[in-house]
């Protein structure tokens, strides 16, 4: 009897130390969580999600000051990620922050602007080019969507255009086929 | 493995014959369309040619609406890939998004072109001295006159031609083994023309800087073997021989060619260059003959038009822009229970919705299936692992696995198991008894790479100009304050100075008050 | 004039290859031996093999049912009734009729539908079935037969029914008077009172290789699994790793101590271990993907079954080893990825 529980004592002891080396030795080195965070963040940097920019948000989330259903441009699978990441249920998009859009960009109708750089100032990319009384344009591949620049433009001149689908962007759907199955009841 | 080793093997290319993984013995079904020669059709009423034929982006238009144009004339530019050329002399009627062959089935800009019946060429200018010009010449002139890999990939061959160029290529392999089933237009070519494709294959040994050229056919071209053989000693080139493949699917493939001839595989990210060779079709290397011989731009190619929808079906040499409608009316017409319309062969064609699609550089075949063909839609089953997908691949890859993979969004894992090495030969999609359609899935999934990997290179931008803008905001206000600290400084030194000179002012009154006294 | 088509994805050819047909094939093999089966045993085997096809059928469309799925595909792929026919073929053949029920409910239920349904299933299901019914039953599922050769009793096919159904055995003596220990059972309580190989296998029970009866019934299953081979529908790698492992771990113990270890195709021939080679270890859904894995998968079903039967409480372990296997299968997977063209 005696010996039956020494040797399980035995046993656990040694298993213990075991996996207490295994933790330490095999341990993996990760990012930061702040890190990992905005990388899975869509980098639009609108401030929707109440913070100013991606970066504050993930430091928010990292915190638990923030939940992470406040993203619109990062959508439902930007929740889905972050609910992976972080190890919680996915939930749908507040509403209170906004709702998800297809990417949209800005441009600038040249014959109404007048020079003022606001908008410039305003942009958290850098996507606008111009000085004070020249032209002010948009970088159309470098702009987010944000739309951070409409606000300060005294003279409106700054419109939002969808980006339109071609033959480049045409991607090969998703087969049908398992739909099929389930329907055919 | 070594590299002397590697580059052993590689220059006995074709001495054996080696196996790949995989692959499919299918029914050949290519005679019925050999039997009659090849033709030109009758010039239909209206040629539509399409701006975007091959890799890449979209030509832009080099002409207007109700210019005249000569037989050649370009008509589309795009710098750095293949320039469009007008098939006839005619009319441009339009320019307008018409359908096209492609996959998606959108519309694009085609140029339409009426023509006047006189064929009347623009001015030629053929490189008479090719044996002798610079290399550099030979491929400006496949870039001008519009050469595109006519194998179906629609790769710029005077891109290849310039890679090639760049690294120590040894070997031109032409791909005469046109594996699929169906398709026969390379084989008639090979057999009408085997003198053209010997002189382009030389032309574009000289513009690589090639030692040798081998033409791989199948091994069931008994008279293809002779009428090339035939050619290359009457062009006294010693340096070509013609090689015969064993016939599974896909040894047409690039990669598996190379693995063939050479026993060596093509490195995973790599390209035939790597290994010091260069693989081009025997189509292209006859078009590399009209354009630096006879300065004529590519506008025609050999197409099949087969299948049991067709009532006579046989090859044609067509305009590009010809619509398939016009060649089908020239095979016969359509038999009764006809039923889709395949662009391709079919194991990797794609299907078109109407007829009206116009022949362009990568078209090498019109099938036409019937019912019986497709045999009606049979219900996708869950996978079962028998692993019949895996057995018959040829790039060695895990069907099953990417299946599961891409179905269920694991993009990282999908591509660690090697989904952009898929040459979607359709082998797996074949032989799978659950009918799961693996060709579309590992279409859909490449394409979700793609997207992500350019949002992923997006964000990133975004990010780093985001931080890029943080960090000049916060150099700016940095540089602000030091400066309203030295101007500071400046102001305190200003009244430290100006209360020197008041006392030193002070100093030199109270002595001359002194002086005055004394 | 212009037409229109409909389209429709690649490979634009009919395909001659689907579920129903793989299963079938295995079905057909499975017939030579089930027929020696019963030339050897009686009757028993074939109404067990109605039995749990039934319940198999029966429970599967329930599942299906329940779970929202359509019936004609999934039926019609005949996966359950080769999961009964295999069940079937490794219980003795008087086992009452309830037994197969509550394993077909374990087979069809647990260990298929609710991992996932048809390809989704980590163990195999006959097994799992089987192996339930095993520890949960043991009086009813070692109540074995005698070849009808040396029984001295047999019962007819009424009789057979009877017993099935009712649980009572129609004879007087019940269940004693037909029931006999297996030649692997006999081999081990033998080895284990300390005879010796050799005069145990004097007795009548058993043949050449196996025992009487069995070793030809492993014969047609071989014959069944060689049909199997040649249509492709199992690869080479699994049977030749679990019957090549056998011989090769058992040929050393033989060769030291032949007085306490049978021979080397003795060990082939006896039990469920060609059944298991050629038709449960090939079961693609809980094996292994690539073939180095395959031959790593079969050698580890052989040398547990080995040492099972060498060491272990139970006379054949096929089943444990080939459940214990499946555990590991996905690992094995992981590390035996093939090289891909071009690495």
């Amino acid at each position: 009897m005696l010996i039956s529980v020494l040797a399980i004592t035995a046993l656990g002891l040694v298993f213990g130390l075991g996996l207490g080396w295994a933790s330490i030795r095999f341990h993996v080195k990760s990012d930061p969580l702040v890190e990992r965070i905005d990388a899975l963040l869509p980098q639009t940097q609108c401030g929707q999600c109440g913070y100013p920019g991606c970066r504050p948000y993930a430091e928010a989330i990292s915190k638990e000051e923030a939940d992470i259903n406040q993203c619109p441009p990062g959508g439902e699978t930007g929740i889905r990620a972050l609910a992976d990441l972080l190890g919680r249920e996915p939930k749908p998009l507040n509403p209170e922050n906004g709702e998800e859009k297809p990417r949209t960009v800005v441009v600038i109708d040249e014959a109404r602007c007048i020079g003022c750089t606001l908008c410039i100032q305003a942009c958290p990319v850098d996507a606008i080019v111009g000085a004070a009384k020249l032209m002010h344009t948009v970088i159309e591949s470098e702009c987010t969507g944000c739309n951070l620049c409409l606000p300060p433009c005294p003279v409106d001149c700054i419109d939002i255009i969808e980006t339109k689908p071609g033959i480049l962007s045409w991607r090969s759907p998703r087969p049908m086929t398992e739909n099929i199955m389930a329907a055919a009841q | 493995m070594r590299q002397s080793r590697q580059v052993e093997l590689a220059r006995d290319a074709g001495k054996h014959i080696h196996h790949f993984h995989g692959g499919l013995r299918l029914r050949h079904n290519k005679k019925i369309s050999c039997q009659d020669p090849v033709e030109r059709p009758p010039l239909p009423e209206l040629l539509i040619v399409p701006l975007l034929q091959h890799a890449g982006d979209s030509a832009d238009p080099y002409v207007n609406v109700g210019d005249k144009v000569l037989k050649g004339q370009q008509i589309g530019q795009c710098q750095p890939c293949a320039a469009i050329h007008s098939p006839v002399s005619g009319v441009v009627e339009a320019i307008e998004d018409l359908p096209m062959s492609h996959p998606s089935g959108q519309a694009g800009p085609c140029v339409v072109i009426r023509p006047d019946g006189r064929e009347e060429w623009v001015d030629l200018k053929p490189i008479n001295d090719w044996r002798t010009c610079a290399p550099e010449d030979l491929i400006m002139q496949m870039q001008d006159c519009g050469l595109a890999g006519l194998g179906g990939a629609v790769f710029p061959t005077h891109a290849k031609a310039r890679d090639g160029r760049d690294r120590k290529i040894h070997t031109l392999i032409l791909n005469g083994s046109e594996c699929e089933p169906y398709i026969s237009c390379d084989e008639m070519l090979m057999r009408e023309q085997p003198d053209k494709i010997v002189l382009g294959a030389r032309i574009m040994c000289r513009a690589l800087g090639a030692d040798r050229i081998i033409i791989a056919i199948e091994d069931q071209m008994g008279a293809v073997q002779r009428a090339l053989t035939h050619a290359a000693e009457c062009a006294e080139c010693k340096r070509t021989s013609v090689v015969k493949v064993t016939t599974i699917y896909p040894e047409g493939g690039e990669r598996q060619l190379i693995q063939v001839l050479t026993g060596l595989e093509v490195p995973a990210g790599g390209r035939p260059s790597d290994l010091g060779m260069v693989c081009q079709n025997v189509a292209t290397a006859a078009a590399v003959a009209d354009a630096v011989a006879e300065g004529k731009p590519l506008i025609e190619r050999y197409i099949t038009v087969t299948g049991n929808g067709i009532e006579h079906p046989r090859n044609f040499q067509a305009l590009f822009g010809t619509p398939f409608s016009h060649l089908v009316e020239h095979s016969g017409g359509y038999t009764k229970d006809v039923a889709r319309l395949v662009v391709g062969g079919p194991m990797m064609g794609y299907p078109v919705a109407s007829d009206a699609t116009p022949v362009v550089k990568g078209s090498n075949c019109v099938l036409a299936l019937t019912h019986q063909d497709i045999a009606g839609y049979q219900p996708e089953m869950p996978c079962i692992r028998c692993g019949e997908c895996a057995r018959v691949c040829p790039a060695t890859l895990l069907p099953q696995q990417l299946h599961l993979q891409i179905k269920n969004g694991l993009w990282e894992q999908a591509a660690e198991y090697g989904l952009s090495a898929c040459i979607e030969c359709g082998c797996c999609d074949f032989v799978c008894p659950s009918h799961i359609p693996l060709v579309q899935w590992f279409r859909y999934g490449k394409g979700q790479q793609r997207q992500r990997a350019l949002e992923l290179d997006a964000t990133e931008r975004a990010r780093k100009r985001f931080e890029d803008k943080e960090a000049r905001l916060l150099r700016a206000k940095q540089e602000r304050a030091e400066k309203m600290a030295r101007r500071k400084q400046m102001l305190k030194d200003k009244a430290a100075q100006q209360d020197q000179i008041k006392a030193s002012i002070k100093r030199a009154e109270s002595r001359g008050t002194a002086q005055d006294d004394a | 004039m212009t037409r229109n088509f409909e389209t429709g994805g690649a490979p634009h050819m009919p395909q001659k290859t689907a579920v129903a047909t793989v299963m079938l094939q295995v079905l057909l093999a499975l017939v030579p031996g089930v027929l020696a089966y019963t030339w050897f045993f009686g009757p028993g085997m074939l109404i067990q093999i109605i039995l749990a096809t039934v319940f198999a059928l029966l429970f599967e469309t329930l599942l299906l049912r329940w779970r929202g799925r359509p019936l004609k595909p999934f039926i019609n792929d005949y996966s359950a009734v080769v999961t009964a026919v295999l069940f079937a073929l490794c219980i003795p053949p008087l086992a009452p009729w309830w037994i197969t029920c509550i394993a077909m409910l374990f087979a069809i239920v647990f260990a298929k539908h609710l991992y996932g349904g048809l390809g989704q299933n980590v163990f195999n299901p006959a097994m799992v079935g089987y192996v339930v019914v095993l520890i949960s039953f043991p009086q009813a599922m070692t109540a074995w037969l005698p070849p009808l050769a040396l029984a001295e009793h047999s019962l007819g096919l009424v009789d057979t029914l009877l017993t099935i159904f009712t649980g009572q055995v129609p004879l007087e003596g019940g269940w004693d008077a037909i029931t006999q220990a297996t030649p692997l059972d006999t081999l081990k309580t033998g080895v284990e009172s300390g005879r010796m190989v050799p005069e145990i296998r004097n007795s009548p029970l058993f043949g050449d290789y196996g025992g009487m009866g069995w070793e030809w019934i492993a014969n047609w299953f071989a014959l069944g699994g060689l049909f199997l081979l040649y249509k492709r529908v199992i690869s080479w790698q699994v049977p030749l790793a679990v019957l090549g492992s056998v011989i090769l771990l058992s040929l050393p113990f033989w060769l030291a101590d032949p007085d306490s270890n049978p021979f080397p195709l003795q060990h082939v021939f006896s039990g469920a271990l060609v059944l298991a080679a050629f038709f449960i270890a090939t079961d693609p859904v809980s094996g292994c993907v690539s073939n180095r894995g395959r031959l790593i998968f079969g050698a580890g079903v052989g040398i547990i079954t080995l040492v099972i039967r060498r060491w272990g409480g139970y006379p054949d372990g096929v089943a444990f080893a080939v459940l214990l296997m499946n555990m590991a299968a996905p690992l094995i997977d992981r590390y035996t990825r093939p090289r891909m063209y071009g690495e």
